[in-house]
């Protein structure tokens, strides 16, 4: 079984001084020594559409890496789950020992190139998506208001889900938002898309992260706490030829898989790190992978749930996307990072989890309005 | 691209949308002169009947090339929408609040689109709208929506 053995989140959330590689190779340094390992010890290598350039090609000969094995698959912000659960089949096969996955991105303070912005112009969609000025909280905002109708979820609804991050986020002194906010000034803060406002959605953050996932065979040799990876999922839903469905993600099928896999259930999971690009994200979410019922994501965040550590289903303790980190404009790093945190007894005590056994972490690629990569993975704790 | 509607409206006024030149493929031509003509016309699989948007070359369900053009009424309902105030910048700008909306057709698919002419605060889920062709000075128009008379 594969396991994680080192995780680094960087610590600055403004790095006007650094290019995108430099930050690249500062937390895969910075996860390969919470491993105890060095950049000689990897053999392979995983990027996404934040890699500048050539995307690996480029990564790999910046950093001096001498890999036999590469993956960039570029699903948006859950493509460093999929890599995680790329790598643990990789290494389940045999073919992979030290696999390093890297996110880096600058765009608070600019310098990030073309990179996969580039890429969207000619694809097939665009003619028919890009003439209408549709934002990417827009498209968000039409899942929420769509909810709303079926459902009746509420504003107040989705701000309890900022309000538990924010209620994280006081803790990490990383954080990008620090403060404690209330439902209230969720709902008075200034309304973007209808009926999304301002502190519903995540925060822009220069930064970056890392992740080395090992064989069984090399955790054994390191002196870290590594975290086996039980289980994971990975599904893509798109547009459907025009059957737009905005009230499900593919976390309906990536999420089953995955709970399949690590043979456990949403009521076993100590912890969970939900992507959190919006409250909305979150609430569909939730749902879709099994914690409450369809139309349920309302009632179920209500009163503290997601609040650590006592909370139903403590989330995002270290802030999530909403208050503490959204890298490159990618969550699923910093997902996968707190929840090894988590299983590790290494989050702040103040929301550390007691006994934390067994922990979730869940990405959302793309968009929730037109097409989007779902990832999760099950992590455990071992001795 | 460019874009056929540009600044000669009197100063507070932003003028019509930005209505900028499609991408125009051996694919998707027909789709396109469709719209100078104020028709919606989609591909249509012709071995399983399904309605297909975007315009494609291929049945994403049952993957045949077998395809025929229909036009569609130009009838439909919102499905969901958004009055967006911030976020977008450049051309979209002078145009906040923007109405962005997904419409389904009286055939069926849902597609992406702005309403125009229409109260804001009058929009809401399963209401009725109308097919409106925005001409981009390039033989094409965008298709976007009104409320139904």
């Amino acid at each position: 079984m594969a396991h994680i053995a080192g995780v680094y989140e960087h610590p600055l959330r403004n790095i006007p001084d650094k290019t995108v590689p430099q930050i690249h190779a500062e937390v895969a340094l910075g996860a390969l020594a919470d491993a105890g390992l060095t950049m000689a010890d990897v053999d392979a290598y995983y990027s996404a559409g934040d890699a500048p350039g050539f995307g690996a090609l480029s990564m790999i000969d910046y950093l001096g890496l001498d890999v036999h094995h590469v993956d960039d698959t570029e699903t948006g912000g859950s493509s460093y789950l999929v890599h995680v659960r790329h790598a643990a089949q990789a290494i389940a096969a045999g073919h992979v020992d030290v696999a390093l996955i890297t996110l880096a991105g600058k765009p608070r303070t600019g310098g990030t190139g073309p990179g996969a912005s580039a890429r969207f112009s000619d694809a097939p969609e665009a003619p028919f998506e890009n003439m209408f000025g549709m934002g990417i909280i827009s498209g968000y905002a039409m899942a929420a208001q769509r909810h709303m109708h079926e459902f009746g979820t509420t504003s107040a609804d989705l701000a309890e889900i900022k309000v538990a991050a924010s209620t994280h986020a006081q803790h990490n002194p990383d954080a990008f938002l620090q403060d404690v906010v209330t439902v209230d000034q969720v709902l008075e803060s200034r309304l973007i898309s209808d009926p999304l406002h301002l502190l519903d959605a995540c925060v822009v953050t220069d930064g970056g992260g890392a992740l080395v996932v090992v064989s069984e065979a090399v955790a054994k040799t390191l002196d870290r706490h590594t975290i086996p990876v039980l289980g994971g999922g990975e599904a893509i839903k798109g547009t459907r030829a025009g059957r737009v469905d905005l009230t499900h993600t593919a976390a309906v099928v990536s999420g089953p898989k995955a709970f399949a896999e690590a043979r456990v259930t949403p009521a076993d999971i100590d912890y969970a790190s939900i992507y959190d690009s919006f409250t909305i994200t979150v609430l569909v979410t939730l749902e879709d992978l099994g914690f409450c019922e369809k139309g349920g994501g309302g009632a179920f965040v209500r009163d503290g749930a997601l609040q650590a550590p006592f909370g139903r289903l403590p989330f995002n303790t270290d802030g999530g996307g909403l208050c503490n980190n959204h890298p490159a404009n990618r969550g699923g790093m910093t997902k996968v990072i707190e929840a090894v945190r988590q299983l590790r007894g290494e989050a702040h005590p103040a929301v550390q989890v007691p006994d934390c056994e067994l922990a979730l972490a869940h990405g959302t690629g793309g968009s929730m309005a037109t097409r989007l990569g779902s990832a999760t993975l099950i992590l455990g704790r071992e001795a | 691209m460019t874009d056929a509607t540009t600044s000669d409206t009197a100063a507070g006024d932003p003028g019509p949308l930005p209505t900028s030149e499609p991408w125009v493929t051996p694919e998707t031509q027909r789709y396109w002169d469709g719209t100078a003509d104020g028709r919606i016309e989609l591909p249509c699989c012709a071995a399983c009947d399904l309605v297909i948007w975007y315009p494609r070359a291929i049945c994403p369900d049952c993957h045949t090339t077998d395809l025929e053009w229909r036009t569609m009424s130009g009838r439909g309902t919102v499905y969901s929408f958004t009055i967006t105030r911030a976020g977008v910048g450049g051309k979209w700008r002078p145009h906040l609040p923007l109405l962005v909306a997904y419409v389904q057709l009286e055939e069926g698919p849902i597609v992406l689109t702005n309403l125009v002419d229409v109260d804001p605060t009058t929009v809401a889920i399963d209401m009725p709208v109308t097919a409106v062709f925005h001409d981009t000075g390039h033989g094409n128009a965008i298709l976007r929506f009104t409320a139904a008379a």
